[in-house]
């Protein structure tokens, strides 16, 4: 199953390579990694998702846990939770597919950032499931460049 | 007053109380070597930075207190990293200072750099590279207090050279507290309850204890627990000395070399108590057939040992020690129960297996002299009160099932990582740490070459280390793994062209000994033992000879290929 982790963690030089490093050589995958600084001087936040049984996915956070300059460990997964990532999409847009993709654009809510004669670059928020279904939406038109920053998620402040 | 980085390290080691360091110079480290003579620290030059690492987890594993070595950048760093690894898997503490180029220079590919850092982060428990002066001394306090608290294992701390040159204000910190670093020490009142209650309904209760019993100071509790409940004790590799081997409860090591009892108690066992120990595949075996009729309890201070390979029922998150006295508390509690009575005919099966399978080795018709003999005659020579290091392979397994550990701490052998090369560096470690005490060290004619540049060592400093060579003229034990599942295929396991270990032995001004007769052994033990010198006794024991019982990687713990 599909776990989002939300990791706190120490802002010094090998954070990033512990968690990482943890990661591949115990060979649990990292579907996406989000890294960004907090609030808090010295403290930055990770995001990873990543999937595996509740064996391995408990190995993973207990794991995380033991990383000296790891602080806190969150599985998004067991609570209620807002997810959301961001994408910007370039794809082939000629004068007869232009407006069908156009169409798409608004469905999705997304914005066209930038244009030409014959592409379009479009931004997207969205949860894990919107990108993909808009990604294979647009697949026929021809994606050219595609940029995906990785899941950011917080818990919901109700549980219900 | 302003200090220098170098002064600062030293006077920070004296601070932790430190009072010997092994290491090895170089340009890197030199300010911290010029500074040296000024403190009370006694530095052991050793010959490899391999055995730097080594000899101060031996310190270690020998006292209980952290190991520290000190070396130089580049190679000197790299040198270490099998030593680093060592005491990372059998969570040893160790304490290693690299030196490191300029700070101004990292990241250039100067002379002599590395990134030891990146290099060590998966073998170490943690790490650092320190760039300010201002930093030093509180790296220095967390190194020690990381390496130490928890589960405990290596820390690397990084010091480039304009590091140990600048200056600052020394004031070594009292106390630390980490955000992200708090170990559990205690455990959970509700689960302890449940294990008693576990062990009060068990017909079959069984011990499984490891190296986290030595390393929380609770063999004694443990000792005291089994006793008192009537709980017969397996142990792992790492667990030797925790309880005693001569004990009537004492089942013997479990594992692919395990005793025939032990595994067999694994097997009939309906609670398993397991303690400070990780379900290893080496002890495990197969793990869907390991302990299958068992309640697991399990006791661990690192929680991802539990439930990592074997599912259980009860986890204890603490330290041993606390765990157990809290389990004592609690079955002390319970009433009603004789505890002799109730495990009385569970007690009679085990002894009855051990008597029927005892470790045992056939007395050959070729006249050679047999390896499991030279341990038992060690263990007689001295009464089982000697430190034990061990080399890797069949030796390694010769010592861990012929000899009984009586203590804690009197067994010194790399378990997790296997690392040929351990024991004598190891040994040299313990005799510091252990001036009193007879150190011996159990080595194969493989093995003992991979360190051996450490007689130096031992000379230069009259430390009477004994090893005793069990020489088959083979890497015996990947040659029994040829013979029975490579169809004798012995490619690559001769070591017919061995060094005359006795010149060997002269060459560097210690003592040497040939041993080739059965009848020659206690003699000539009962004189290196009486040594004051280091010495080496080549013991040319039986070619073929095998480690039993044998459990086949990956087969069940019952699958045992006995004598
Ligand atoms: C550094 C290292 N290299 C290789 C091995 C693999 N290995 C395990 S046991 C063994 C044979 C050891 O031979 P020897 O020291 O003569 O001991 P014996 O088994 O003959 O008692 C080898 C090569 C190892 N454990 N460590
Ligand atoms: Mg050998």
């Amino acid at each position: 199953m599909r776990h989002v982790l939300s990791v706190l963690v120490e802002n010094e030089p090998g954070v990033l390579s512990r968690v990482a490093g943890l990661f591949s050589g115990r060979g649990f995958n990292i579907d996406s990694l989000n890294v960004g600084p907090t609030l808090e001087k010295g403290v930055s936040l990770m995001t990873i998702s990543t999937h595996g049984d509740e064996q391995i996915i408990e190995q993973i956070i207990k794991q995380l846990r033991k990383v000296i300059t790891v602080i806190k460990v969150v599985d998004l997964s067991d609570a209620k939770a807002v997810e959301r990532e961001m994408v910007l999409i370039k794809l082939n847009a000629t004068d007869s597919s232009r407006a069908e993709i156009l169409r798409i654009v608004d469905i999705f809510r997304c914005k066209v950032v930038d244009v030409s004669t014959d592409e379009l670059t479009l931004e997207v928020t969205g949860d894990h499931g919107k990108i993909n279904a808009l990604v294979s939406l647009l697949q026929r038109f021809g994606i050219k460049e595609f940029a995906r920053t990785g899941t950011v998620a917080m818990r919901r402040s109700m549980q219900l | 007053m302003e200090l220098t980085g170098a002064q600062i390290l030293l006077e920070s080691l004296k601070q932790e109380g430190v009072k010997h360091i092994f290491g090895f110079p170089g340009g890197a480290v030199i300010d911290i070597y010029d500074e040296l003579p000024k403190h009370q620290i006694e530095h052991f030059l050793v010959r490899h930075e391999q055995g730097a690492v080594h000899a101060a987890d031996g310190y270690a594993r020998s006292t209980g207190k952290v190991g520290v070595c000190l070396v130089t950048s580049g190679p000197g760093a790299t040198n270490t990293v099998t030593g680093i690894a060592t005491a990372y898997m059998d969570s040893i503490p160790v304490v290693i200072f690299t030196g490191q180029v300029p700070t101004a220079l990292i990241g250039n590919d100067a002379f002599q750099e590395v990134d030891i850092v990146g290099i060590t982060r998966p073998c170490t428990k943690h790490n650092y590279l320190v760039k300010d002066v201002r930093d030093l001394a509180r790296t220095i306090k967390e190194a020690f207090y990381i390496a130490s608290t928890g589960r405990p294992g290596p820390v690397l701390v990084d010091l480039p050279k304009d590091v140990m040159q600048a200056r600052t204000e020394f004031k070594y910190p009292k106390t630390i507290s980490l955000r992200s670093y708090n170990p559990n020490y205690t455990p959970n009142k509700k689960q302890v309850k449940k294990a008693a209650r576990l062990i009060s309904k068990a017909e079959k209760p069984l011990i499984y204890s490891g190296g986290g019993v030595i390393s929380s100071h609770a063999g004694e509790i443990m000792t005291r627990l089994a006793r008192r409940f009537s709980l017969p004790v397996t142990s792992t590799l790492m667990g030797l000395g925790a309880f005693p081997g001569n004990d009537p409860l004492w089942l013997g090591m479990l594992g692919m070399h395990g005793t025939y009892a032990a595994n067999m108690a694994v097997n009939n066992s309906d609670v398993l108590i397991s303690m400070g120990a990780r379900f290893d595949d080496r002890v495990t075996g197969k793990v869907s057939t390991f302990a299958p009729r068992a309640r697991i309890i399990h006791i661990d201070i690192d929680p991802t040992s539990i439930r990592k390979n074997v599912n259980v029922h009860i986890p204890i998150v603490s330290d041993c020690l606390n765990a157990l006295k809290a389990l004592e508390e609690e079955l002390e509690e319970l009433e009603g129960i004789n505890w002799e009575e109730k495990h009385s005919n569970w007690v009679r099966t085990v002894k009855g297996w051990r008597e029927e399978h005892p470790v045992k080795y056939e007395t050959g018709e070729t006249g050679r002299i047999k390896p499991q003999y030279v341990m038992e005659q060690i263990y007689e020579l001295t009464r089982g009160e000697a430190i034990i290091c061990t080399e890797v392979g069949q030796n390694q397994m010769w010592a861990a099932q012929f000899y009984k550990y009586h203590s804690p701490r009197t067994w010194l052998s790399s378990g997790g990582l296997g690392t040929m090369g351990y024991g004598f560096p190891a040994a040299i470690g313990a005799q510091v740490a252990n001036p009193d005490k007879l150190v011996i060290d159990i080595a194969g004619d493989g093995s003992i070459q991979m360190n051996i540049q450490e007689m130096a060592t031992a000379v230069c400093y009259k430390l009477p280390v004994k090893i005793i060579i069990l020489n088959n003229s083979y890497l015996g034990m990947v040659r029994q793994w040829q013979e029975l599942f490579y169809n004798k295929n012995y490619c690559a396991t001769c070591l017919d062209t061995a060094p005359d270990f006795v010149k060997l032995a002269e060459a560097y001004g210690a003592e040497g000994y040939l041993v080739e007769k059965t009848e020659d052994v206690v003699p000539v033990l009962t004189k290196v033992f009486a040594s004051p010198k280091t010495c080496i006794v080549d013991v040319r024991v039986e070619p073929e000879e095998n480690v039993y019982p044998m459990v086949p990687a990956g087969a069940s713990l019952t699958e045992m290929l006995l004598v």
